[in-house]
């Protein structure tokens, strides 16, 4: 026992947690805000175009106005802590793009064939639907864990179906999309989540292990040999996805949400560019052997050359949203007045370039921010919820959406070469939608977990004379973590400096 | 509509896009700012003048020398460090005379449960009757009033030292 145990009087380190149950104003507030951007996205869609309100004006701002009522409602119950800011950047998101697709089918253009926004908002009802039950019947994310492996299973599962005869469908070169019941779905959207799920548990599990000392090479510390068995297998999976499917996307986001998490989990930078030199060696050698992947590339690196920009398959896609980029400048031609339907698909995998457009650079890094926002709340999340599972899940979906936008960014932008995913929240597609939306709820519950005020004893109490500060940020389920054992207070006196 | 409507409609759209983000990013700093998790720093601050020894930002001060300077004070004896914002708002130590470690780290005197705060932050320490405050290389710093502190530094009762979100000082 300590001096400091012995002479603790007894009103000492009494704490007085007052647990305040949020108002969540904030929220309120940021979701009159981003309802009032969508409402009146919708409302200038029309304005602009021909000076009235938009067919189907009502019937979508309603279904905004009423699905965003309810995810607030139902996180004031179920969720009261969480993350105010998350909700109604998604809302924001799905507001304007849902906007943009509006006025892509409005123009009635050839090229806008495919756009429907009644359909999408369905989708988005059904996402919004789906994420309120996650949030409601999920009661602990933590409940998670217990399906790390059943995770891998559906995983995988869901990766390869797309390869059964009879129910895989091959969309513009790649084969991704699963039709069931009269729906295709793309079957890799939700694949993100479990294998998030997967890594969460299988690292924090295994984290030691993979941080463990290796060889030093150049100042790096290297894992060994055998434990790169993980990193492997996910390695060919992702190469089987750019193989089989011809789906470079998907096989990125999968290789880089797993590079992720692992650093995430160990802190060792080994693994960034162990996961870069591999996937750069993957995709080198797929350049070489796959013409539906060379063919990206060349439209990529010789964007402008005439003959690929003719060219079936060639850049004139990409470079279309180029120009649209271009012509909507600085502040952008206003809804409804630019040209965004000019360019195939510029509801789906172009809706960047619709947006940059029309809202011009001031209005797209106003949103590539609302991302950014969003995911900072996905990380922030994962710095402060307490068990090592919640960090790795947090980070892990934050991390996946940050991967996607950046893809699908770099893509239209010719950074990087296209790969065909869709901006999250805002292109069009059921799967994407519904797979983010549920992306969106488990970091709510996260973040509600991370937020919520400890029902364990409280830190600083006092039990029976001794303070056990730390006793609050132990979980049962998390034993194994080890900074996160409770510890009684020692008097530490490190100096022996003048205390005599 | 006219083309000058459609033009102010037209930047208003984008004034908007930027009031919800930047609205955002201020609920954002809320979380961030290790100023605003401790409520009434100010108030406090202007009521308790700062102890004369506060070194300049900066300077790397030595220890200061124990004695007469130090017993001159008699501000009273302090014989309690409380939490005065923060997470653990309300606790209080008793001063045993011996040196107190505060910080995230299991093993300190205070635990501090603040991702702001090192996981050894800070030591306070007595010497020839005299209280005296060391940031021990804290990631965030340690803080007196605006002041951040480099060093050993004496404290006075009832000046709040900052460290990460949470505020502690010394009580009579």
């Amino acid at each position: 026992m300590s001096a400091l145990d012995q002479q603790l009087p007894d009103d000492a380190g009494r704490v007085q947690p007052r647990p305040r149950r949020p108002l969540r104003l904030s929220e309120l507030w940021l979701l009159i805000l981003a309802l009032t951007a969508s409402i009146g996205a919708f409302a200038l869609v029309g304005l602009g175009m021909d000076d009235t309100l938009p067919t189907g004006f009502w019937r979508e701002s309603l279904a905004l106005v009423g699905l965003t009522l309810v995810a607030h409602v139902v996180i004031r119950i179920k969720a009261p802590y969480a993350d105010q800011v998350i909700l109604p950047a998604v809302v924001l998101l799905n507001g304007v793009g849902l906007a943009m697709i509006m006025r892509i089918q409005n123009s009635g253009a050839r090229l806008a064939a495919g756009a429907d926004v009644g359909r999408n908002t369905l989708w988005s009802a059904l996402g919004v639907l789906v994420a309120c039950a996650l949030i409601w019947f999920l009661k602990d994310h933590r409940a998670l864990r217990k399906l790390t492996y059943t995770a891998m299973v559906v995983s995988f599962v869901l990766l390869f179906s797309s390869l059964v005869p009879g129910i895989g469908v091959t969309i513009r070169g790649a084969q991704r999309w699963v039709n069931i019941f009269g729906f295709s779905i793309q079957p890799a959207e939700f694949v993100k989540i479990t294998l998030v799920i997967f890594f969460a548990g299988y690292l924090v599990t295994n984290k030691d292990t993979l941080a463990l000392a290796g060889p030093k090479v150049l100042g790096l510390q290297l894992p060994r040999i055998r434990d790169l068995g993980p990193i492997i297998l996910v390695w060919i999976a992702s190469l089987a996805v750019l193989i089989l499917q011809r789906d470079l996307g998907t096989s990125l986001l999968l290789f880089g949400i797993f590079v992720a998490m692992l650093y995430l989990a160990t802190d060792r930078i080994s693994w960034v560019l162990i996961g870069m030199v591999l996937f750069a060696g993957g995709a080198v050698a797929a350049t070489q052997a796959f013409t539906h992947v060379q063919q990206r590339m060349t439209g990529w690196l010789h964007a402008m050359d005439p003959d690929v920009f003719n060219a079936p398959g060639g850049s004139f896609q990409l470079v279309s949203g180029l120009f649209g980029m271009a012509n909507g400048g600085m502040l952008g031609t206003g809804w409804g007045r630019g040209f965004p339907y000019l360019v195939p698909f510029s509801f789906s995998d172009f809706m960047y370039t619709s947006l940059a457009e029309e809202l011009g650079l001031t209005g797209i890094v106003a949103i590539l921010l609302v991302f950014l926002v969003f995911v900072e709340r996905g990380l922030r999340t994962a710095i402060t919820v307490r068990d090592g599972f919640g960090k790795l899940l947090a980070g892990g979906l934050a991390f996946s959406v940050a991967i996607q936008v950046f893809v699908v960014v770099g893509g239209v932008t010719r950074l990087l070469p296209m790969s065909g995913m869709t901006l999250p929240f805002m292109a069009q597609g059921g799967s994407s939608l519904l797979s983010n939306w549920l992306i969106a709820a488990l970091l709510i519950r996260v973040s509600d977990a991370a937020r919520r005020p400890s029902s364990l004893p409280m830190r600083g109490t006092v039990a029976a004379g001794r303070i056990v500060p730390d006793a609050g940020a132990t979980h049962p389920a998390d034993a194994a973590h080890p900074s996160t054992t409770p510890t009684e207070v020692i008097s530490t006196d490190r100096t022996d400096r003048g205390n005599a | 509509m006219s083309e000058l409507t459609f033009t102010l409609l037209r930047l208003g759209y984008l004034v908007l896009l930027w009031v919800f983000v930047l609205t955002a990013i201020g609920v954002l700093r809320r979380d961030l700012s290790t100023r605003a998790g401790a409520p009434g720093r100010r108030k406090r601050r202007a009521a308790v003048p700062q102890p004369a020894g506060t070194p300049p930002l900066g300077g790397q001060q030595p220890v200061p020398p124990p004695g007469p300077r130090a017993a001159s004070r008699g501000a009273g004896t302090p014989t309690r460090l409380v939490v005065t914002a923060g997470p653990l708002q309300g606790t209080s130590l008793p001063l045993t005379g011996s040196s107190i470690l505060i910080g995230r780290s299991p093993g300190s005197t205070l635990v501090l449960d603040d991702d702001y705060s090192s996981s050894r932050h800070a030591r306070i320490f007595p010497q020839g009757g005299q209280w005296f405050v060391e940031d021990l290389g804290s990631t965030n710093g340690t803080f007196i009033g605006e002041q951040q502190i480099h060093g050993v530094v004496p404290l006075s009762p009832g000046v709040g030292v900052q460290i990460g979100r949470s505020v502690v000082e010394l009580q009579g």
